[in-house]
């Protein structure tokens, strides 16, 4: 038995005398696969991060390179010389910032009521969240309630038409569900309402999925780029997104975009090479900790209830 | 029970319910209220989500009715008039919606051919790896893409596909000779791209929902397939292909349901004057005329085409699933 349990875990490892030649060939043969699919996926983004730091004339003349023969930063400097870039990345920032706080309060405080079995009236409101799953008014109707409401070119309509994502209320919800009643029936009777139980005793609970959810949020509002076209038309509220296509979009004028100085050396490809690399390491900065967390989220959104 | 005393019969179990916790509500409208406010505080955290779904989810499905009507800014919702069907049928028998729905499937059926099967087939791969660094490692890398934004991605599209210095385009450009392809140029490329571009960014992410399927085979059928002489090839086919069957079923249901979602985004960033004909589809098509052209009527209408053929999707193959013996979303 204990035998047994030993092997459990090393199910291939222990039987390695059945090992045919095939199967050692598929084993060599699968390795190289998924490395070269693992390559395929991060090379783009190397050569580009390696491109950022390239001569103009390096980047055309080179094809393919990891590593910049010379070192330079004429990209960035400039980048970081124009008013344009400095207000997206500013205004990025903050929006991501306020949005991800109020798009997780809102998240939590509506989830706590609907994980409470016995609340009357319950049963109303989860259905009135997924019916949202199946349908929905779409982009005209929405972008007509967003004018309605005052919001065009305001920067709360970057956050709020997208404020509760109903999957992650779904699933805070069935979290909310899996903490013992009994920890709040005992604050319940030290005399704290439902609003203290909520601060005092789930929320402190809660912290790693209030993380998980606030990197969620967090990096889909950094990426949106659909809200920004729909409801963003006035030139000084660009995100990061929008200059990102400014400059990388074919036939772009991204000299006019970046309301390049006269005479002053404007090194176009690279500009290209860095616009990307600076939109995209914050996310990969947060990454290493939103991956702690994801696989647990998405699995435990995969569980019906 | 009753039946339980009753010799000769016994109780049906099937059937035997257990007595519901919750509590009864009282019928006198008073009493009903002193519930309520015992809630009061529960009631009072929902206002600001049911706000929310209220103004942003609902306000919208109320704002589909201008689909029916000539819906002029200046007169508002109430004020414009009424016109039944006339965007319908324009939609209909106009000249754009052959084109729009060819576009549409043929995205569709591309992806589920190309980037459906695409996961599966990884996560099967990565199942059978057995150096754990290698597998964790290959993981991590391959789930990136899933948090770039499209944006992101259709940069890098342009600058590995483009003529003048895009990399792979110069490298397929030395191997096969001729002529240099601008392939984000090219109408033909780009449906290949949008593929390539889906499989790129959501395939490693893809294969996590598998993956989680496979960890919850019990290893000790493998154990037995072994001993009764199964290969890795039967074992694959016998045990590991079961287990995650719910879990393609599942997301078979979901593909199907989203055939007339193609990502408005990918698709809008990599449309350019020189590809429309086949780039536009019912999610750009209503950008253009609504927000670019001011049409909001028809726009509308041509938006509420597409959710209600969505209802209809995502009901069928559920309904479907259902009846092939699998279990659905609901």
């Amino acid at each position: 038995m204990a035998l047994m349990k030993a092997t459990a875990g090393r199910r291939r490892s222990s039987v390695r005398h059945y090992d045919s030649v095939g199967s050692r060939v598929f084993d060599v043969v699968n390795v190289l696969l998924l490395l070269g699919l693992a390559a395929i996926t991060i090379l783009p983004l190397l050569y580009v991060f390696a491109g950022s730091f390239a001569s103009e004339a390096e980047i055309d003349s080179r094809p393919f390179f990891l590593w910049p023969e010379q070192f330079v930063t004429d990209a960035y400097d400039y980048m970081f010389g124009t008013d344009v870039f400095i207000r997206a990345l500013l205004t990025t920032i903050v929006v991501t910032a306020i949005g991800t706080v109020v798009q997780v309060g809102l998240t939590l405080t509506m989830a706590y009521p609907l994980s409470k079995r016995y609340l009357p009236g319950r049963t109303f409101f989860i259905n009135l969240v997924l019916f949202t799953l199946v349908f929905s008014g779409g982009m005209i109707p929405t972008y007509l309630v967003v004018r309605e409401l005052g919001l065009l070119d305001s920067y709360w309509a970057l956050i709020l038409p997208l404020a509760i994502n109903p999957f992650y209320l779904l699933i805070v919800k069935s979290f909310f569900q899996e903490i013992p009643e009994a920890l709040e029936e005992a604050a319940r009777i030290d005399g704290c309402n439902e609003l203290q139980v909520f601060w005092r005793i789930v929320l402190p609970l809660s912290k790693p999925v209030i993380a998980t959810f606030s990197l969620f949020y967090a990096v889909a509002i950094w990426n949106d780029y659909m809200s920004p076209l729909l409801y963003i038309s006035d030139e000084r509220k660009w995100t990061l997104q929008v200059l990102v296509r400014q400059l990388t979009a074919p036939n772009s004028d991204s000299e006019n975009a970046l309301s390049a100085l006269e005479g002053a050396f404007f090194p176009q490809q690279g500009l290209k090479f860095a616009i990307i690399v600076l939109a995209t390491v914050p996310i990969l900065l947060v990454y290493p900790f939103l991956q702690k967390h994801f696989a647990k989220g998405v699995l435990i959104g995969s569980v019906k209830e | 029970m009753a039946t339980d005393l009753v010799p000769g019969v016994a109780p049906d179990t099937r059937k035997t319910r257990r007595p519901r916790l919750q509590r009864v509500a009282p019928k006198n409208p008073i009493s009903r209220l002193v519930t309520a406010s015992r809630h009061r505080w529960l009631y009072l955290m929902l206002l600001p989500g049911v706000a929310y779904f209220l103004a942003f989810k609902y306000w919208p499905m109320y704002g589909l009715h201008i689909a029916f009507k000539d819906y002029i800014p200046f007169l508002g919702y109430s004020g414009s008039p009424w016109v039944g069907l006339k965007h319908f049928e324009e939609l209909f028998t106009g000249p754009d919606f052959g084109r729009l729905m060819a576009n549409t499937l043929i995205l569709a059926l591309l992806t589920i051919i190309f980037v459906f099967p695409a996961p599966i087939v990884v996560a099967l791969l990565l199942n059978e790896l057995r150096i754990n660094i290698v597998k964790r490692s290959v993981q991590s890398l391959i789930y990136i893409p899933h948090f770039l934004s499209w944006t992101i991605v259709a940069s890098l599209t342009y600058l590995l596909f483009s003529a003048d210095f895009g990399v792979l385009a110069n490298a397929i450009h030395d191997v096969v000779g001729g002529q240099k392809t601008d392939y984000v140029a090219q109408e033909g490329w780009f449906r290949p791209l949008i593929i390539l571009q889906l499989l790129w960014k959501q395939t490693g992410w893809g294969t996590i929902i598998y993956l989680a399927a496979l960890a919850s085979v019990d290893t000790q059928l493998y154990e037995a397939a072994r001993v009764d002489g199964a290969g890795r090839w039967r074992q694959l086919w016998h045990i590991t292909m079961p287990a995650i069957r719910p879990a393609i079923v599942v997301m078979a249901i979901l593909t199907s349901g989203n055939i007339m979602d193609t990502g408005f985004e990918q698709i809008w960033l990599m449309t350019s004057s020189l590809n429309r004909s086949v780039s536009e589809v019912f999610d750009t098509y209503v950008y253009y005329i609504g927000i670019t052209q001011g049409g909001f009527s028809y726009a509308t209408a041509v938006g509420l085409f597409k959710g209600v053929v969505g209802v209809f999707l995502i009901v069928g193959s559920n309904w479907l699933a259902k009846r092939l013996g699998q279990r659905g979303l609901y």
